[in-house]
């Protein structure tokens, strides 16, 4: 059993400061609705890089968009946005996600919202970081009931992006799209490789060696908590309230 | 050209079987008005939520308004599910035409240019393709062995929603959202609420036309003061949190959905 992440830091500081290390040096990343802890690790990147990456929050002021809904498939389709987080009810071995239902499609026993924009930015966005915190069976399947994406496709296939890794409460996941499988890249401070093959119901590799997913650094800490999470507050109050204490009678 | 009408008489193109088209939660929906078509008893609609929805499409789901949903995505956002869709969906009753957002977008554009298809990436592979056999896979004609899909336009018979203000002569102020002009410009008909009326031309400053549609493309708008409540209206006012919280909750159930209706769908009409 690896050593418990010291107790000041909470689970979604360390998720996005995971997060914000696999953003990397790029350009512009965008970030859906309903996504606090990739909001959160996308602005720790650009408070740590100086103003780089551009970040567009969607449902935020954050955001340059001036022509309407389209304008961030549009900039995907040129290449313009270098990351991107997708989640899915079901994701699998293979990296194929299912927002739609389960169990069959015109008779589902569940019925999530549906695909929103995966459809096309799974294929366009060179890094698109998979983030699902609910680690379970239930979630990561041999096969999805319904492919929204797939995680790979043909050669002849025009893709110039598709799933980068999968990070969840328990782990980190790497994904290689030549063998067309997930490989655990680190495991969580707190959790252990058993349990991750215990509460995993697809086949990934497994490397001799797994290390433990670094902490975040005390000026990653102070960016999130004194830079990141008075901007958070706009778009994910109660996250921000719930997380970093933002708003909370002082 | 438009004219300003009382909410009823703006709303008369809306009947049974209407293919209608709404814009997403952001750019501004009509609630005052569907609150209205719901309680005329409307049945059997083709909508398109463009490219997702929330509220306004519970709600005319739950009513059983809705025949075909065409759509990205039906949620409450950060209240989780869309209730009366998801029960939906799970008994059958309404047929679904899953899409992803630029699909959406796309097809609309081809409406609005007046040509019959518009190709997009992405998809191949998808079961959201496999379930459209209204969308085809063809191979780039330019290119070799490079399929791409093709989607049919959407020319909506209706286009509703709500903005800010109108003038004089029916022009709309939409500001940045312009995913409003795609849908006037694609459909047959647009009808638009608004909050209020202006004494200026929004054409005559370069600054307003900018983010202004043309009475040309507008048949009918009628005045409906905070008329996207309990939605938010960009640069006007946040969505009412407490009145959507009792909507996710009161929604969870039939029984409670009913309810929700008698306090303030029907009940409003005497207000």
């Amino acid at each position: 059993m690896a050593a418990a992440p010291p107790n000041d830091i909470r689970d979604e500081e360390l998720l996005a400061a995971v997060i914000a290390d696999l953003i990397g040096n790029a350009r512009h990343v965008a970030v859906g609705n309903a996504s606090p802890v990739p909001a959160t690790a996308a602005l720790l990147a650009h408070a740590r890089g100086g103003g780089r990456p551009y970040v567009s929050l969607l449902g935020s002021r954050r955001q340059f968009f001036t022509d309407g809904g389209v304008e961030l498939f549009d900039c995907a389709g040129q290449g313009r946005i270098d990351v991107f987080f997708l989640s899915g009810g079901q994701i699998d071995g293979e990296g194929n996600i299912n927002l739609v239902s389960i169990g069959d499609y015109y008779h589902p026993t569940t019925r999530f919202p549906g695909s929103f924009g995966a459809g096309y930015l799974y294929y366009v966005v060179p890094k698109v970081i998979l983030f699902r915190t609910e680690h379970s069976r239930r979630t990561l399947v041999p096969r999805v009931d319904f492919i929204s994406a797939p995680g790979v496709s043909p050669a002849n296939v025009y893709r110039t992006g598709g799933p980068f890794c999968l990070i969840t409460n328990r782990c980190l996941f790497g994904f290689d799209r030549n063998r067309r499988r997930f490989h655990l890249a680190s495991v969580h401070p707190g959790h252990d490789v058993a349990e991750v093959i215990e509460h995993t119901d697809f086949e990934f590799d497994l490397p001799d060696h797994v290390p433990v997913t670094r902490a975040p650094d005390p000026e990653s800490l102070r960016l999130m908590r004194e830079v990141v999470a008075p901007e958070l507050a706009e778009v994910y109050p109660k996250f921000a309230a719930d997380v970093f204490g933002v708003g909370r009678a002082a | 050209m438009a004219q300003i009408r009382t909410l009823d008489a703006a709303l008369d193109a809306i009947s049974d079987g209407t293919m209608l088209a709404v814009p997403r939660e952001q750019s501004g929906v009509a609630m005052e008005a569907t609150r209205a078509l719901i309680r005329r008893g409307i049945k059997n609609l083709h909508l398109v939520a463009v490219p997702t929805s929330t509220l306004q499409a519970d709600l005319l789901i739950g009513t059983g308004s809705v025949a075909v949903l065409e759509t990205s995505a039906v949620s409450l956002g950060e209240l989780g599910p869309a209730p009366r869709f998801t029960a939906a969906v799970k008994a059958g009753t309404i047929a679904m035409k899953d899409a992803t957002c630029p699909a959406i977008h796309a097809a609309l554009q081809a409406a609005e240019k007046g040509i019959p298809f518009m190709p997009l990436r992405g998809l191949i592979g998808s079961d959201l393709l496999k379930h459209r056999p209204d969308w085809r896979v063809v191979d780039n004609p330019f290119g070799s062995d490079d399929p791409v899909v093709l989607l049919p336009a959407i020319k909506p018979d209706v286009t509703l929603f709500h903005a800010g203000m109108v003038d004089a002569e029916g022009n709309v102020w939409i500001g940045r959202q312009r995913d409003l002009l795609t849908l006037a410009h694609a459909a047959t008909t647009t009808i638009v609420t608004v909050e209020t009326v202006t004494d200026r031309n929004l054409l005559d400053d370069p600054a307003l036309a900018a983010g202004t549609l043309p009475g040309f493309y507008v048949e009918a708008v009628a005045v409906a003061p905070r008329g996207a409540w309990p939605l938010s209206l960009p640069e006007h006012y946040a969505a009412d949190a407490v009145h959507l919280a009792e909507y996710a909750r009161l929604a969870a159930t039939a029984e409670g959905f009913n309810k929700y209706l008698d306090m303030f769908v029907h009940g409003r009409r005497a207000a």
